[in-house]
């Protein structure tokens, strides 16, 4: 159980933190790679998307060690969580507000996601 | 705004999509490890990374990833991450109809939630925070 919530919590985590980088880097107006490779190469001298993607890794490799000794069937279904915490983090870390309409979508994708997970 | 985030999106899940079944591929031509000396896993390494459908799986997430980071620049983090779900809804049907595995009715369900949750949220705004 501990280990189920280090996953989906730090996984969350990982990408809040991305995203907050990529919003103070600002919208990408373009495709072109003359603009889009600056862009990147400002958003990975940010501290956030390091910790970001640090928090990642560290969520990958909780759940390859879980998958090593918990059941995969209980494992895969729990991480679909990441889609409440994810919206929960978003409403309250980046101030993003979540509509009724967008909440009862992201709750049916978790539940949806859960269910697919089963075999 | 909206056609650059749906090309976006598309993008996201194609290229996931794909750098999932190419990486799962390539693994298998490579076969299973049952030897972890040193030695055997160097001939792994070095066959692993010598292998055209890894390199163009690693490719392909590496395409994934610029999209997603992209798409997160202005769309909401609460818009991207349950939309792109429609993925593994994706995957399933196209597994049901291009490689005739048996999906239960128990993921049926699912992919028809997913579904219904991906139209729900697509409806909002991708964007609810100013500059």
């Amino acid at each position: 159980m501990v280990f189920i919530a280090i996953v989906v919590l730090t996984g969350t985590g990982g990408d809040i933190c991305v995203t907050y980088a990529m919003k103070r880097i600002g919208e990408v107006q373009s495709f072109r790679p003359s603009v889009v490779l600056p862009m990147l190469g400002r958003a990975f001298r940010l501290g956030w998307m390091w910790l970001g993607i640090g928090l990642m890794a560290i969520a990958f490799f909780s759940l390859l060690a879980l998958l090593s000794w918990a059941d995969a069937s209980l494992v895969v279904p729990a991480t679909a969580l990441s889609y409440v915490t994810g919206a929960i983090g978003a409403k309250f870390l980046l101030g993003e507000k979540i509509a009724p309409m967008r909440w009862a979508g992201v709750v049916l994708v978790c539940i949806g996601v859960a269910l697919l997970s089963f075999s | 705004m909206n056609s650059r985030t749906y090309s976006l999106i598309v993008s996201v899940v194609f290229f996931s999509a794909m750098g999932n079944v190419l990486l799962s591929k390539g693994m298998k031509q490579i076969g299973e490890i049952k030897n972890y000396s040193p030695s055997a896993l160097l001939a792994v390494f070095v066959r692993t990374f010598t292998s055209g459908t890894i390199w163009i799986g690693i490719f392909s997430f590496l395409i994934f990833f610029i999209s997603y980071l992209l798409l997160i620049s202005w769309a909401d983090f609460s818009y991207v991450q349950p939309v792109c779900a429609i993925g593994y809804a994706f995957v399933a049907v196209l597994s049901y109809f291009l490689l005739g595995e048996i999906i239960s009715p128990l993921r049926w369900t699912g992919v028809l939630l997913i579904g219904a949750g991906v139209a729900l949220v697509g409806w909002t705004e991708p964007r609810t925070i100013g500059d």
